[in-house]
């Protein structure tokens, strides 16, 4: 591949591509894929990491007792106290970080202020509500050993959604919604929330609301009706994302009945460190090294089946680094947080286009040691890549989004059960939200899939209507998906997309399907994470 | 239209088998030479009963039930509530207790199929409280047991057999129905209804399981 040279002009980290530029990156599933963009189109990237505080303990340290809203931590413990720790699961961040996990180092923080003040009645519990549970080596790499072996399993274990028993309900918002937590979080003298937050959809009322809840009080918002009001879900103004706006109203009632302490944090996006950093970079960065490393990737990756191809990207930590930290009552703390999301991921974007491309990568938060399944490709382009804007959506209403994704029918059977019936049966039905949303109570109660979710490891038998719902805002605005180079082509005719056997054909594709002989072309150059604050 | 879940029992609600059933009832003979005999007699057959059954289960039921020829029937139902007492109840997989439930509370009809002997998986039926159950029968004759079945023989394709009857009989919806096994030879049982799903599947059924999208269970 020719070095692309940044050409016409460049905003910011957009790049603009004429004549001259080179083949852009895109990722592929396990594997990339270089494409051409045709002239004028323009590539945007996301920030370059921000710098990341120097000495993450005493952050935390600083963070617990210099708390917004509320006491710090210290100051709340009294010997006998029963204390719950509810923390985020393995969906974040994404990929799992290097050791020590940031949970980790807090969890180690609030454990040595704890014995200090005579406190030992303390649970951990991994807030993964409706998703599946995590298994011991999994907690022990977030916790650490130490952690992991003072209180796996009697004290450190995941929620249990479906343990109908101890789950205790707190009250109803004034709109119905209902608010139901786990039983030890809500009969616990404090409450606190470790929070990874990675986008700014994440943290807030929402840790504790979701997180730690059964479905009946998950439904409240994880549907259909609610998702086709938000614009977007990184968007976390209540008149943007009615999600927000929703966990906002159970989350009062929350605070209203517990006494919560959030910790929150932010994290730069160095998503590749190591030898791979390159691919976090505009290609216009890269050294000669590291052209050849991409090439020797390729090739590598290409010869490789896919099973070794996941297992390679697992292996894989994240890079990801501490930008800040806050803690205390759940909105100041969050307000922060936000600020310092948005710092690291906000690109400003003049004007939207017709046609979005980007590459659908190997992970997203419900495949971590997993397969990224169809369903997941579908929730990764509508659900999430559509969502990552502010403002005005990045592609214009009706427009065409071309994705680069091999698109096997594959499934963890073990992780994803009640996704197979989902992709095999409920979507030859139809792909309607308000038509199949009939078949979702079928699949909550299903003894069965609540058996493998609280026996075993997979998400609960809804969680596949979740993923279709959260595609639906991107469903109804988007004209047309095409992926390019899928190797199964049934998988993209079973989500309801057109398929390309290359990137040129598509475009042609998309050409007469919009009626413009020269649309308005933009690559998302992510991952790394980016959020397009779009003016349109 | 009403539906049923219909369980294997050995290896799909218990960490037993027929083996360990007549172990039991080997170990528990009135007679010492009896107690000796059948039960060197067992453990001496053990490879022959592995080979028979990957022979097909209704050979190996031919030649294992010849194990209870000459037991008295009294005895056979006496032991076979101890056996619930003292084996079986031990055995059962507390999760999939918990899956009957909901299972129940979903308005299935619950109903047990199984190659095991009456005498075994009454005591079980009644702990579970299920809707029917079918076991194999002892042929009886003089009030003692013969070593063979009656006919017809629960095993394999008779279990899907049965469940089509049992369908008919109770006006349910095949397609909503729910079959819970664990070994190859339940493959028929299986097949029959529409929501098949392997419990701790031997290699034979994790495969099938896997190849037609059957969700599996690992119960404890």
């Amino acid at each position: 591949m020719a070095r692309p040279k940044p050409r016409i002009s460049r905003e910011s980290n957009i790049e603009f591509i004429d004549d001259k530029s080179g083949a852009r990156m895109v990722h592929y599933g396990t594997r990339f894929r270089e494409v051409v963009l045709p002239r004028g189109s323009r590539v945007i990237y996301p920030n370059a990491p921000l710098d990341p505080l120097g000495n993450p303990k005493a952050a935390i340290r600083y963070a617990l007792n210099h708390p917004e809203g509320a006491d710090p931590f210290f100051a709340q413990l009294k010997p006998g106290m029963k204390l719950t720790i509810a923390m985020d699961d393995i969906s974040l961040p994404l990929p799992p970080m290097k050791s020590p996990d940031l949970r980790e180092l807090i969890l180690t923080e609030l454990l040595k202020q704890c014995a200090e003040y005579g406190v030992d009645d303390i649970h951990i519990i991994i807030a993964v509500c409706l998703h599946r549970h995590m298994t011991g080596p999994e907690i022990r790499k977030t916790v650490g050993s130490k952690i992991y072996n003072e209180y796996y399993p009697d004290r450190l274990y995941n929620h249990d959604a479906e343990d109908l028993d101890n789950i205790v309900e707190l009250g109803e918002t004034d709109h119905g919604e209902r608010v139901r937590l786990n039983r030890r979080a809500a009969e616990s003298d404090l409450l606190v929330y470790v929070n990874i937050n990675l986008v700014p959809m994440d943290g807030g009322h929402k840790s504790v609301t979701v997180g730690l809840c059964d479905y009946l009080s998950v439904s409240a918002h994880h549907n259909t009706h609610t998702m086709h009001r938000c614009h977007s879900y990184m968007d976390p103004r209540p008149d943007k994302s009615r999600l927000a706006k929703i966990c906002n109203r159970m989350g009062e009632i929350v605070d209203k009945e517990l006494n919560v302490f959030h910790i929150e944090t932010a994290l730069n996006n160095r998503m590749y460190g190591g030898q791979l950093a390159y691919l976090g970079r505009p290609e216009t960065t890269w050294s000669e090294f590291d052209r050849a490393k991409f090439q020797g990737s390729c090739a590598l990756l290409e010869r490789l089946p896919e099973s070794a191809r996941r297992s390679f990207f697992e292996k894989i930590p994240s890079h990801y680094e501490l930008t800040a930290i806050h803690a205390g009552a759940t909105e100041p703390t969050h307000d922060k947080i936000l600020d310092a999301c948005f710092k690291q991921y906000a690109v400003p974007v003049k004007g939207q286009c017709d046609v979005l491309v980007s590459g659908i990568p190997f992970i997203s938060p419900y495949n971590v040691n997993s397969i990224l399944n169809p369903l997941l490709i579908q929730v990764m382009a509508l659900g999430y890549l559509f969502n990552m804007y502010r403002g005005s959506p990045l592609i214009k209403k009706d427009g065409v989004m071309i994705l680069f994704h091999p698109c096997h029918e594959s499934f963890n059977r073990t992780h994803h059960p009640s996704y197979v019936e989902f992709y095999h049966r409920i979507l030859s039905i139809g792909t309607n939200s308000y038509d199949i949303h009939q078949y979702e109570r079928e699949f909550a109660e299903n003894p069965d899939y609540i058996h493998m979710y609280r026996h075993g490891n997979a998400y609960h038998g809804v969680h596949p209507f979740y993923m279709w719902y959260w595609g639906d805002a991107g469903r109804a605005w988007v004209g047309k998906v095409i992926v390019v180079e899928p190797e199964n082509l049934r998988v993209p005719k079973q989500l309801g997309w057109e398929s390309a056997p290359d990137f040129n054909t598509a475009m042609d594709m998309a050409r007469s399907f919009l009626g413009k002989p020269h649309p308005e072309v933009t690559m998302s150059h992510a991952p790394p994470i980016m959020i397009a604050d779009v003016e349109a | 239209m009403r539906a049923a879940a219909f369980y294997d029992v050995d290896g799909t609600l218990v960490g037993a088998n027929v083996i360990h059933a007549y172990a039991f009832y080997a170990l528990n003979d009135s007679t010492l030479t009896g107690k000796l005999g059948r039960t060197t007699k067992l453990l001496a057959s053990l490879p022959m009963y592995a080979v028979a059954d990957r022979l097909g289960r209704k050979f190996f039921n031919d030649i294992f039930y010849r194990n209870y020829a000459g037991l008295h029937e009294d005895r056979l139902w006496v032991l076979g509530e101890e056996l619930f007492e003292k084996v079986i109840q031990k055995r059962l997989y507390r999760e999939m207790l918990d899956l009957i439930k909901r299972s129940r509370s979903e308005g299935y009809q619950q109903v047990l199929i199984t190659g095991a002997i009456e005498q075994m998986v009454r005591p079980l039926a009644r702990y579970l409280e299920v809707d029917a159950w079918f076991s194999n029968q002892l042929e009886i004759e003089n009030e003692k047991a013969t070593g063979r079945l009656c006919p017809p023989v629960l095993a394999g394709p008779e279990k899907a057999a049965f469940i089509r009857r049992y369908a008919l009989e109770n006006d349910l919806d095949l397609n909503a129905c729910r079959a819970y096994a664990d070994s190859g030879s339940d493959i028929p049982m299986l097949s029959t209804v529409g929501r098949p799903i392997a419990v701790n599947p031997d290699s034979n059924l994790k495969a099938t399981a896997n190849a037609h999208d059957w969700p599996i269970i690992w119960a404890k």
